[in-house]
């Protein structure tokens, strides 16, 4: 990136003002997942300035794109050359970014099959708290020149720098899509989820919910066909499956939304990320359940403590999404060691902390 | 003072520290698992980097995790520099020892265990990337990640190099294949990063551990995705009369929306040197030929086989054969799988580079190494994982020869600047270790370094793990920078330099 550039130039000046005096800056992209995280603070450092798709080569599989550029603007830009972001990044609201999904580095019901934005990120251009634009990773697939810093950089909600420009790895969109029904209970589709997970099926999706599990199979058309004789259901239109699919994939479904009242019930949404194999937990409230068992949402109004503590009974953590009550922490605590780590790691890349001062960790 | 006095007074205060830190380790060691004579320690004075050797101070081979975190404890005490070390099949130098310190050997960490039903395995450092498919097999469940080296290369060692390997471009690299790695902090603290689960709170510090050759924790045991063996395979031989057209043909495969399992080229100098070697019935005609396999369901493969031949066929294909069975899909790989022995075998030694350029500028790269082979009067074969444009030119050289050998460097040199000015990286999949730490001043500004060992300080503040790899000091770069004008293009090309 040209730090000649005014967008960029803008920034870096901001930044320098910003550790000269100390101030905290809020990074602010399109401001969808301002309610994901522990809560912003600072001086807003606008991002969406810094737009544009600044290289796109489809027989490359490689798209580099602007932090501020609107998620919508480059998917369309993919879609015309038949290609995606395979991992199906959520937008809870329209005008997301690309740096925005970066930072929160979070993925679609693909996930579970084709992996998650981090595993899709080659390279980032990252203004650090130096004021310093620095590029770690690149173009290509294959690149181990230097340590991973781009994928480090995938979820960190801000906290080591701003994020300048993106490069992803894209896919072909699949030839064929298909979405089978099954009226099973939780454990029934658990127990079979984690079955087909250990056979050549090409599975891309799954979410179960109240007695419903749906299960989506994308690939060649022959082996979606051969795959949908062979586990049987009741197939969705493919409109139908379509649009249900953006509606868990964006949390614009029921299930999803916790209303005023909710919220003053005490109800919170949790993520609960565990082993797929996990036998279904109890804690009261709903659920919907994704990625093959591997993520599983929770609506329940149980003390933080106890649903932490089921999570990390099956090996995972639990993250608070929604809810009125956030004093017990976002994320799932981390071990002392883990956390000297990331507090050193914040040291080296904003040793005057103003970036995003606290939106991962307090006093991180 | 004299150089030879120089020299003693150095191997005093060497033998002295190795005497003392000897005596700690007997703490709380076996006798037998330090080793410090130095016809003991000669095996792991590299690793399969050759060309650099040094003689390690001491090595340790522990048994327990308790008797690595006391270790680590003790060198941490006494400030003595530690390098992992597994099977030693790196490329780079990234397992070469410190004269001042200690090599960590892990190859007795080999146990594993295999999940079935939730499709991982929990492995030990020291386990074979192999052995880990050869477990799971009963299952119909594989590890995916193939480096070449897979016989005899550690699961702990892809963690540090993550490693890649022929089916990347479909199944990803070790980074996509392991969801957690345990092991020690260099004071011996034990850590874990990722999860049982598919990702962990806080910042993805396993994305960082992958990859960083061994340079922020010593891995211990990792958890691996196991994924469903595909139930067929079938490969497509083409061969192209000119390497123009066979790299507009790798473009057009993925154009037109296809993944292949496998996706890779070969020149004719590689193609003569590997027939000769294997006897894999090659178009020894061609200019080149790709090698392009598609995996799946019986259904999906037929299709796609179909479709790749169509695309092949348009791109200009003057021979194009599909495997008929499982026998002839692996003659056409044995070819390719023994590109390094079959250089061997043609030349006294050869240097294996492994740079990764965008695809579309294969062709270009191919002619560049073309002139290269003049300018630098050595031949050279090369072999490129196509699909993803991770190339590995083999420079034909004779070691014995120190012109040839000088001239072989600046001739890797030369290829790893021209990748970085094609967009590309100096490494693809061997790592940075002591090798290419050169050509990291090319590939990365000094604002970009610093940063670098700002993350090795964040884990390891006083640089004892694996130090002095990965990333060079502002010092060599500077130097570097002042011998090497352009591109490899030094002044007085004709000059023998030592």
């Amino acid at each position: 990136m040209d730090a000649q550039d005014p967008a960029l130039a803008r920034l870096i000046d901001q930044v320098a003002g910003a550790r000269e005096h100390g101030t905290p800056l809020d990074i602010c992209g399109g401001g969808t997942k301002r309610f994901y995280g522990e809560s912003p603070v600072g001086e807003p450092l606008e991002v969406t300035r810094l737009s544009g798709i600044t290289c796109y080569e489809p027989t490359e599989l490689v798209v580099t794109a602007c932090a501020g550029t609107p998620l919508r603007d480059l998917e369309a830009a993919l879609r015309e050359q038949g290609q995606c972001l395979p991992f199906e990044p959520p937008r809870f609201a329209p005008g997301g970014t690309v740096g925005g999904m970066v930072a929160a580095g979070l993925s679609g019901p693909a996930r579970a099959s084709v992996g998650s934005v981090r595993d899709h990120v080659l390279g980032i251009t990252l203004l650090n708290g130096q004021g310093e634009i620095l590029t770690f990773g690149g173009q290509v697939t294959k690149n181990v020149a230097g340590y991973d810093v781009s994928r480090l950089i995938v979820g960190s909600l801000g906290i080591l720098g701003v994020i300048c420009e993106v490069s992803l790895k894209v896919l072909p969109t699949s030839v064929a899509a298909e979405t089978l029904s099954f009226a099973w209970g939780e454990a029934r589709a658990l127990e079979t989820l984690c079955r087909w997970a250990a056979q050549p099926l090409p599975i891309n999706a799954s979410a179960w919910h109240a007695g419903l599990l749906r299960v989506r199979l994308a690939g060649a058309r022959a082996a979606v066909e051969a795959a949908c004789e062979r586990l049987g259901g009741e197939r969705l239109a493919t409109s139908v499956a379509h649009a249900w699919w953006l509606s868990v994939r964006d949390q614009s479904a029921e299930f999803f939304v916790l209303g005023e009242q909710s919220l003053a019930r005490g109800e919170a949404l949790w993520r609960l990320s565990v082993p797929a194999v996990t036998a279904a937990l109890s804690l009261p409230g709903e659920q919907f359940i994704e990625w093959g068992g591997a993520q599983r949402w929770w609506r329940t109004a149980a003390p933080p403590a106890a649903v932490r503590a089921a999570a990390a009974r099956a090996g995972g953590h639990a993250t608070l999404i929604k809810g009125a009550d956030r004093s017990a922490g976002v994320f799932a605590p981390l071990s002392t060691v883990l956390m000297r780590t990331h507090q050193a790691l914040k040291q080296t890349f904003d040793p005057a902390r103003i970036f995003n001062p606290g939106r991962l960790y307090p006093g991180l | 003072m004299n150089i030879s006095l120089r020299t003693e007074a150095a191997d005093a205060v060497r033998e002295q520290r190795q005497k003392n830190v000897v005596a700690a380790l007997r703490e709380v060691l076996p006798r037998a698992a330090i080793l410090f004579r130095h016809e003991d320690t000669v095996p792991f004075e590299c690793d399969a980097l050759t060309a650099y050797r040094t003689s390690p101070m001491v090595v340790v081979l522990p048994e327990t995790e308790a008797q690595v975190a006391a270790i680590l404890r003790i060198c941490h005490r006494m400030d003595v520099p530690i390098v992992a070390r597994g099977a030693g099949t790196g490329l780079s130098g990234g397992a070469t020892p410190h004269a001042m310190g200690v090599v960590l050997s892990l190859a007795k960490f080999n146990t594993m265990k295999i999940d079935p039903v939730s499709c991982t395995a929990v492995v030990q450092c020291g386990v074979r990337n192999l052995a880990i498919s050869e477990a799971a097999a009963p299952y119909g469940l594989y590890y995916a990640p193939d480096p070449s080296s897979q016989i005899a290369c550690t699961i702990g060692g892809n963690v540090a190099e993550n490693s890649g390997g022929v089916h990347c471009l479909k199944y990803g690299l070790t980074l996509h294949n392991v969801l957690r790695v345990r092991g020690f902090l260099v004071d011996g603290e034990a850590v874990e990063f990722g999860s049982q689960a598919l990702d962990a709170p806080g910042l993805d510090l396993l994305s960082i551990v992958i990859g960083s050759e061994g340079m922020l924790a010593v891995t211990i045991e990792v958890t691996v995705k196991l994924i469903p063996k595909p139930l067929l395979a079938r490969c497509i031989m083409a061969s192209f009369r000119d390497i123009e057209s066979a790299g507009a043909a790798v473009a057009s495969v993925i154009a037109h929306g296809i993944i292949p399992a496998g996706l890779e080229m070969m020149d004719r100098a590689m193609t003569a040197a590997v027939d000769a070697f294997v006897h894999a019935d090659y178009d020894l005609e061609a200019a080149a030929i790709l090698l392009c396999e598609s995996d799946g369901t019986p259904e999906e493969v037929e299709e796609e086989i179909i479709r790749m031949e169509a695309v092949l066929s348009a791109a200009g294909a003057s021979r194009i054969e599909v495997s008929r069975d499982e026998a002839q899909r692996l003659k056409f790989w044995s070819g390719r799988k023994n590109a390094f022995p079959a250089s061997g075998s043609i030349s006294p030694d050869y240097m294996c580079m492994d740079s990764t350029i965008p695809r579309k500028r294969l062709a270009e790269m191919l002619r560049a190494i073309q002139q290269m082979e003049v300018k630098y009067n050595l031949r050279c074969a090369n072999v490129f994982h196509a699909g993803d444009g991770n190339l590995h030119p083999l420079i034909l050289f004779d070691a014995e020869d120190a012109a040839e050998m000088r001239r072989c460097e600046l001739f890797g040199a030369d290829i790893l600047e021209t990748s970085v000015s094609l967009g590309g990286t100096v490494t693809g999949e061997h790592g940075v270790g002591v090798e290419k730490l050169n050509s990291m001043c090319v590939q990365f500004s000094q604002a970009e370094r610093a940063q670098f060992m700002g993350v090795k300080r964040a884990f390891d503040p006083r640089e004892l793990l694996n130090p002095g790899k990965v990333i060079p000091t502002l010092r060599r770069c500077a130097e570097y920078g002042k011998m090497h004008v352009h591109r490899g293009a030094l002044p007085f090309p004709e000059l023998p330099r030592f």
